[in-house]
C-alpha cells in the first residue's frame, strides 16, 4: 500500500475540520463559562482533553463539585470509542511513523481526524498527520477561548445555528461511503436505528450516553462484519 | 465534601482520555491478519459517525425545524459529494435563515 506523508495535504484536509471545530469549542466555550468555569479553565479543558462529548459531560462534574472517580469513569465510558478508533488507526500508519510520533499524534486522535486519516486510499505517514492534526488542535482550543470570552456578544441565532456544523460534516463523511457501499449503508442504517431506540425509549434512555454510543456502533459494525466481511485490500 | 482543585479534576480527565487514545496506537503493531476484525474495524467509524448524528442532530439548535432543515441540506449536498465545509456552510446557513424567519417574521 503506498503512503501518503505530504504536510500540506494534511494542512488541507485539517482545515475543514478546524472550521468545523471553531464553531463547537466556541459552543462548548460558552457552555463552560456559562456553567461556572473560567476562560482560563474552558481553555485548558479543550488544550488537553480535545475530545467533544467527553468535555461536555465533565463540565457538570467538574463545576459541582462531583468526585474523581465519577469524573474517570464518565470519561473513559464515553472516550472509550477512541480506543476502538485508535487499534484502527494504528493498521493504517506508514512506515515512517516513530514510537515518539504516535505518543503526538494519539494526543488528538478525534472521531473526525480518525475519520478523514482512514478515508485515504493509503497508508498515512507522520508529517500527513501532524500537518492534519494541526490545525484542529489549533481550531479547537482557540474556539474555545473566543466561546468563553465573547459568547454573548453573538445572537442567538448565530449561536444556535453554528450547533449543525459538526453534525453535517459528519453526514457528509458517511453518505458518500454509503452510496458507494452498499454493506456499509446497511450497517449505518442499524446504528441510527439503535441509536433512536436508546434515545427514545423509556428504559434504554437510562443508559449513559457515552455508554449507548459505544453499544450500538459495535452492535452495528459486528453485525455487518459477521454478515458481510470486508474483502483483502477493500476499496475504503 | 469540600470542592477539589480545578487541576486535580483536569489531570484526572486528560489522563483517561490520553490513556483510551495512545495505548492501542502505541501497543498494536502488528498488521491484524483476523478478516473479522479487520471488518469490524472497517465498519466502526462510520457506526460511531452515524450513531452521534442521529438523532442528535435533530436537537443540536434552538428549533426542530431549523435542525431538520439544516439536515436535510447537508444530506442533499452530501449525496452529492461536495467538501465537507461547504456541506456544514450550507446546513448552518439554512438553520441561520429559517431560524431568522421563525425568531423576527412570524
Amino acid at each position: 500500500m503506498k503512503e501518503i506523508n505530504s504536510f500540506s495535504k494534511g494542512i488541507r484536509n485539517g482545515l475543514p475540520i478546524c472550521f468545523g471545530y471553531l464553531s463547537v469549542a466556541f459552543a462548548f466555550g460558552i457552555f463552560a463559562g456559562g456553567s461556572g468555569l473560567s476562560v482560563a479553565e474552558a481553555l485548558l479543558i479543550s488544550a488537553t482533553n480535545v475530545t467533544s462529548a467527553g468535555q461536555l459531560a465533565a463540565v457538570p462534574i467538574i463545576a459541582g463539585g462531583g468526585t474523581l472517580l465519577e469524573l474517570a469513569v464518565s470519561q473513559l465510558v464515553i472516550n472509550l470509542r477512541y480506543a476502538l478508533m485508535s487499534v484502527s488507526l494504528s493498521q493504517r500508519l506508514g512506515g515512517s511513523v516513530r514510537l515518539r510520533d504516535r505518543f503526538l499524534i494519539a494526543f488528538v486522535n478525534t472521531d473526525e481526524v480518525f475519520a478523514v486519516a482512514m478515508a485515504q486510499n493509503a497508508s498515512v505517514g507522520r508529517r500527513y498527520l501532524y500537518g492534519l492534526i494541526l490545525t484542529p488542535y489549533i481550531g479547537w482550543s482557540l474556539g474555545t477561548l473566543l466561546g468563553a470570552v465573547a459568547g454573548n456578544l453573538l445572537p442567538a441565532v448565530v449561536i444556535s445555528a453554528l450547533g449543525l456544523a459538526i453534525y453535517a460534516m459528519f453526514i457528509a463523511i458517511v453518505l458518500p461511503k454509503m452510496k458507494k457501499h452498499r454493506p456499509t449503508a446497511i450497517c449505518v442504517a442499524i446504528a441510527v436505528a439503535l441509536s433512536c431506540a436508546f434515545y427514545y425509549i423509556p428504559l434504554l434512555q437510562r443508559v449513559p450516553s457515552g455508554f449507548s454510543v459505544i453499544l450500538c456502533a459495535v452492535i452495528a459494525a459486528a453485525v455487518m462484519a459477521l454478515l458481510r466481511p470486508i474483502k483483502e485490500e477493500a476499496d475504503e | 465534601m469540600s470542592k477539589l482543585p480545578f487541576f486535580t479534576y483536569l489531570a484526572v480527565m486528560a489522563g483517561v482520555t490520553y490513556l483510551v487514545r495512545m495505548l492501542p496506537l502505541v501497543l498494536v503493531k502488528k498488521k491484524i491478519q483476523n478478516r473479522f476484525l479487520l471488518s469490524f474495524l472497517y465498519y466502526i467509524p462510520y457506526a460511531v459517525l452515524s450513531v452521534m448524528t442521529i438523532p442528535a442532530i435533530f436537537y443540536a439548535t434552538d428549533y426542530r425545524l431549523s435542525a431538520v432543515i439544516g439536515c436535510v441540506v447537508a444530506l442533499i449536498l452530501s449525496f452529492i459529494e461536495q467538501s465537507l465545509i461547504k456541506v456544514a456552510a450550507a446546513a448552518c446557513a439554512a438553520a441561520f435563515l429559517t431560524e431568522a424567519v421563525l425568531r423576527y417574521v412570524i
